[in-house]
């Protein structure tokens, strides 16, 4: 916008200008990008195919690395907990935002309030999420089976239970959807009334509304909060960290908290293995490509964008 | 023909109902771990919403316990450079993508966007090996000084301000003679203000609240974030330690209220900011 104005022919002094001045703005980021990715990237690459222990010079080693990722069984492990984790998380998350959104543009001016309060928990470090998930959901003495004990649940051990310390994870990463709720709730309240009116004269009820104006006029915001929470969700490090892992010794196993990212830590900074954790790396990048692209392609069909420019 | 109105009615109630109860659940996590904070030790599990015998001994014991003052200081430290070098920056490059034409710029301004899609572990050992080779692993300059050269998400989320500017008045200017730096510091930076605040803040929080990194970078208790002083203080105090739940529950509560404060400085900016980028994104 705003362009049209200098589009007839200018000198080509004032073209040198205009690109000398532009290149030098972006010479921070392109240094940046040349030392902190594009180097970072292909050294990755090269890291994997070594042994390397930060001491020694890396010795080359060619695929051994990922033949040995095959063979791993914490591997498997790992990639499994954060599959479960974030088939589990991702879905739940956008549907509470969802719900959240929804019931907050149906407040109307008193929505601010409770769209800051929704938000706030987002501040809290994940650091002291992870104390907090230890805390109130503590199998024995936590508020939140208290809470279920009150409506007749006896509530699993969260964080002790193998097989509940996912979805103790998942639940807590629920406290922090106040980001995706603004998100959707912006774009609830850009889709035009005229449609909902259409809609209602059309005879059309609250369910039949959401399903067929609201949902499709928001799917671009919904899409966005799946693709950024699902790669979020197979970083997954901090919580599950701070409250299973570490140098205090854990009582009980932390297997089913191992996640990809964690591992990948364990093994470069704990281990020095900095070859075998850089070939875990590119197995990582591989599987967040391979994922975002199907849900690109997935979302082809299925996302509705209104004219043609985002 | 009143049906319609009263029902509507109906529903507001029923919709500010669950709003508040949904609040309360949302809120009542940091009033509990406060609250914990004051609480003697066994009684911090008693869940009671005010403490049957509050008491600051906490506070005292953490002091003692650990030095606090010197990884709030620290974290403060990072958080300021962090913030303040990507804002910096990142306007810097955003200016350059959005004002200038060049041969280059849309590719280029391609991979700034490709570089958002690239996992942090990708990057993360290599990255280490130039600090470590720097000689500044063991100290907090890892933290902040990566910020001196833009970040591609505040690129793109500044870049999309600095393009809704009319081009006007910058050509008045120049015709006045005004060198492009100062088109950019008096006129575009100004006009973009809520804009740069939002980086700042944004980035002040992430800075702040950030794990993985000091994990990586800092051995030395005395180089410490806060965070990773906390979680140092759940290993000793935690679980599989020593299981004085009130030290870990009043260091989180400490770490928690200067991000608390942050927002409510910054409210605004935060919620709007959050919105923006979920339409633009």
């Amino acid at each position: 916008m705003g362009r049209t104005a200098v589009t007839t022919a200018r000198p080509s002094a004032r073209a040198r200008r205009e690109r000398t001045a532009g290149l030098a703005f972006i010479s921070p980021w392109i240094l940046g990008f040349l030392v902190f990715t594009a180097w970072p990237i292909f050294y990755s690459g090269y890291l994997s195919l070594t042994d390397y222990d930060v001491l020694t010079d890396p010795s080359f080693v060619g695929l051994d690395n990922y033949e040995r990722m095959v063979d791993d069984p914490q591997v498997r492990l790992a990639l499994w907990n954060t599959l479960q984790y974030t088939l589990l998380q991702v879905p739940l998350y956008v549907l509470v935002a969802l719900a959240l959104a929804l019931l907050l543009h149906q407040a109307g001016r008193a929505s601010g309030f409770f769209r800051t309060a929704f938000f706030i928990p987002k501040m809290t470090p994940p650091v002291a999420v992870g104390v907090l998930l230890l805390l109130l959901f503590n199998g024995e003495y936590g508020l939140v089976n208290e809470a279920l004990g009150t409506i007749g649940i006896d509530g699993p051990s969260w964080t002790t239970d193998p097989d509940w310390i996912k979805p103790g994870l998942a639940l807590v990463s629920l406290w922090s959807v106040g980001a995706a709720v603004v998100i959707l709730l912006a774009a609830l309240q850009d889709v035009p009334v005229e449609l909902y009116d259409a809609a209602r004269v059309d005879g059309a009820g609250w369910w039949r509304r959401t399903r067929t104006v609201t949902i499709p006029m928001i799917s671009g915001a919904l899409f966005f909060v799946t693709v950024v929470n699902t790669i979020a969700a197979f970083q997954m490090f901090t919580e599950a960290y701070s409250a299973y892992f570490g140098a205090g010794n854990s009582t009980y196993s932390n297997d089913a908290a191992l996640f990809y990212v964690i591992y990948l830590f364990r093994e470069g900074f704990a281990e020095l293995h900095m070859g075998y954790a850089s070939a875990l790396a590119w197995l990582l990048f591989a599987v967040i490509m391979v994922v975002t692209a199907v849900q690109l392609l997935v979302s082809r069909r299925l996302v509705y964008y209104e004219g043609e420019q985002r | 023909m009143s049906d319609p109105v009263r029902r509507r009615r109906w529903v507001r109630a029923v919709v500010v109902t669950a709003l508040v109860v949904l609040t309360i659940v949302f809120v009542y996590p940091l009033i509990w771990l406060l609250s914990a904070s004051f609480k003697p030790r066994a009684e911090i599990f008693d869940n009671r919403l005010v403490p049957q015998h509050p008491t600051l001994e906490n506070y005292l014991t953490v002091w003692q316990s650990a030095p606090l003052a010197l990884w709030l200081g620290n974290t403060l430290v990072v958080t300021a450079l962090a913030a303040t070098a990507v804002t910096v920056s990142s306007a810097l490059v955003a200016w350059g993508f959005a004002h200038y034409r060049f041969r280059g710029r849309g590719p280029l301004f391609g991979v700034v966007l490709a570089t958002m899609m690239l996992p942090g572990a990708v990057t993360l050992i290599p990255t280490y090996l130039i600090w470590h080779r720097l000689g500044f692993v063991g100290t907090t300059v890892p933290l902040w000084a990566g910020n001196l050269f833009a970040s591609a998400f505040y690129v793109f989320l500044l870049r999309q301000f600095f393009l809704s500017l009319p081009r006007e008045p910058f050509e008045a200017a120049r015709l006045d003679g005004a060198s492009e730096w100062r088109l950019f510091w008096l006129v575009a930076v100004p006009l973009c203000r809520p804009a740069l605040v939002l980086t700042f803040l944004f980035e002040a929080q992430a800075s702040w609240t950030d794990l993985l990194r000091p994990l990586v970078y800092l051995q030395d208790a005395a180089t410490f974030t806060v965070p990773r002083g906390l979680k140092a203080l759940i290993d000793q105090f935690g679980p599989g330690g020593e299981s004085q739940w009130e030290v870990v529950v009043t260091a989180s509560v400490i770490t928690t209220v200067p991000m608390i404060l942050l927002f409510f400085a910054g409210q605004r900016y935060f919620v709007q900011g959050i919105a923006t980028t979920g339409t633009k994104g």
